[in-house]
């Protein structure tokens, strides 16, 4: 059984905002979910499986379920995996459709910290267990440190180097100019990363991404449903997932769980690395970038810091363009999880509908990856790979 | 980067943790130690997570150590975090204090020096050895 053709992605939503005062927590949600319907071409009562995460307000989807006034839900999933969430919920969601529970998904991710900070309400952080959070929360770990310590641990074992790792920041500025709702949109130089503030050594503040409200939706559907639509269809060929944490104490900070969710989505996909023609990376930080590459099998392990420099990643330019958005370094990483804008820019790619400067030409297959939690400690990572009705 | 001395948090102390942390008091830092298949491993808990077996407990440690990665935040008050490879086996997530920052190295050998909460334990961080 695989997911391959069973279900397609036929509406996504990117909230153009960017600072949300004045909306609420489920407002952003409901207006990402009418925007996805619209942009699909179906309506609410279409709706008959909701996914969201730990950002959704209230007891998994039921209240937002309540909420939006979705009154023919038959399949609800709010697997929590942090800011990858989404991703996994795309797999999840084909999963439903192609054992037949459900024919349209509505997946949404919302949130509104930058508004908060300036409301002056604190950020609603993840939760760690009770165990851990004794052993690790005294120590003042930050999101920014724990990250810190795999780069750093990175630059010892394979000689990274900060230059290197200020190249996806550059690349992704590269993309972030031609985005006109893209928080940094100022196309910024190796030296301008570098010489960017330290916040946690050795990661610049170039090197972290950005902050900001809004969110995004998608709409996954079954093939008899994807046929009545207008819009050019999205094939889900294959997902993967897998989390990956501290191992008992045999900590190693230099790969990530894309090492497991990459081959299996490839192997349901039947494509290789050299089919992708364009990739969505989770970008909190130039770190998690370098090494989800080699991970997903890009480039062997430790050459990620040769494989992204001089503008590899730059579409037109490298040979692998990646968040052709601006991302989560430049453009947007709303409710600080950067999943769902990977799908997002996944889909445009392989409809042919990204910034015309930015568009990959005959982009029949893309991969959208998310890493969700800490890459220093625990996390979950899922891969999904999509492409045109011809793939 | 000046001599830094630690900013001590209590931690949250569960049934589970009690008797680790009742141990830092006293100066001992523990891992915990699997008697089914013999691991040593980090953080303690009941069960091993290697072999999942029930015939564990805590085994002290010599405090003696190497930085696996560090990290120093920066700020007005600029402190380390650090993933320290004990000589037991485990890495376990800490705090490099006392020491200048700008001289530490991935493989410093480093051993531990104990900052008492107030509240009955003390928090296990490690200096240059």
């Amino acid at each position: 059984m695989s997911i391959k053709g069973k279900a397609y992605i036929a509406g996504i939503y990117e909230h153009p905002t960017r600072l949300a005062l004045g909306k609420t927590l489920p407002q952003l949600h409901a207006e990402l979910a009418k925007g996805a319907l619209a942009d699909a071409g179906l309506s609410k009562d279409d709706i008959d499986a909701y996914y969201c995460a730990g950002d959704a307000p209230g007891m998994g989807g039921i209240d937002m379920i309540e909420y939006m006034g979705l009154n023919n839900v038959r399949q609800i999933d709010s697997t929590e995996t942090g800011g990858s969430s989404y991703v996994l919920h795309v797999n999840h969601a084909a999963q439903a459709i192609a054992t037949g529970h459900c024919k349209v998904a509505l997946i949404t991710l919302a949130g509104r910290p930058a508004a908060d900070a300036q409301e002056g309400a604190r950020f609603r952080g993840g939760g760690e267990t009770p165990s851990a959070a004794g052993f690790e929360a005294s120590f003042r770990p930050t999101i920014v440190n724990m990250y810190a310590m795999c780069a750093q641990r990175h630059m010892y074992e394979y000689g990274t180097t900060s230059e290197q790792l200020a190249w996806i920041k550059v690349a992704a500025s590269h993309h972030a100019q031609h985005n006109e709702h893209a928080l940094r949109r100022e196309v910024v130089t190796v030296e301008d990363v570098v010489n960017s503030p330290l916040i946690a050594s050795p990661l610049h503040r170039y090197d972290c991404c950005v902050i900001t409200d809004g969110g995004g939706a998608v709409i996954v559907v079954a093939p008899e449903i994807m046929k009545k639509l207008k819009r050019p269809a999205v094939k889900i060929l294959g997902a993967g997932e897998a989390p990956k944490h501290l191992m008992g104490g045999k900590v190693d900070l230099t790969y990530s769980g894309a090492r497991w969710s990459g081959p299996k989505a490839f192997e349901e996909a039947g494509v290789t690395q050299k089919d992708i023609k364009y990739a969505s990376i989770y970008d909190s930080f130039t770190i998690t970038v370098l090494e989800t590459l080699e991970d997903l099998g890009f480039c062997e392990k430790g050459k990620g810091g040769k494989f992204v420099s001089d503008g590899n990643l730059i579409s037109g330019v490298g040979k692998l363009p990646f968040n052709t958005d601006g991302g989560g370094l430049c453009s947007n990483h709303p409710g600080n999880r950067g999943g769902m804008t990977k799908v997002l820019e996944a889909v445009r790619q392989v409809r042919g509908e990204a910034h015309p400067k930015v568009q990959v030409p005959n982009c029949d297959i893309a991969l959208a990856h998310g890493t969700g939690g800490l890459l220093g400690s625990r996390m979950g990572s899922a891969t999904v790979i999509l492409g045109n009705q011809d793939s | 980067m000046s001599e830094t001395k630690a900013k001590v948090r209590a931690p949250k102390v569960n049934h589970e943790t009690k008797a680790f942390w009742e141990a830092t008091a006293k100066g001992k830092l523990n891992v915990g130690k699997c008697d089914e298949c013999g691991e040593h491993y980090y953080y303690p808990r009941p069960l091993c997570p290697f072999c999942f077996s029930d015939k564990t407990r805590l085994a002290e440690c010599t405090g003696n150590g190497v930085i696996y990665s560090y990290s120093v935040n920066s700020g007005k008050e600029p402190y380390t975090i650090a993933y320290v490879t004990l000589a037991e086996g485990p890495t376990i997530l800490t705090n490099i204090v006392e020491c200048d920052f700008a001289k530490l190295a991935i493989g410093q050998k480093v051993k531990v020096v104990f900052y008492d909460t107030g509240e009955g334990n003390a928090m296990p961080m490690f200096t240059v050895a």
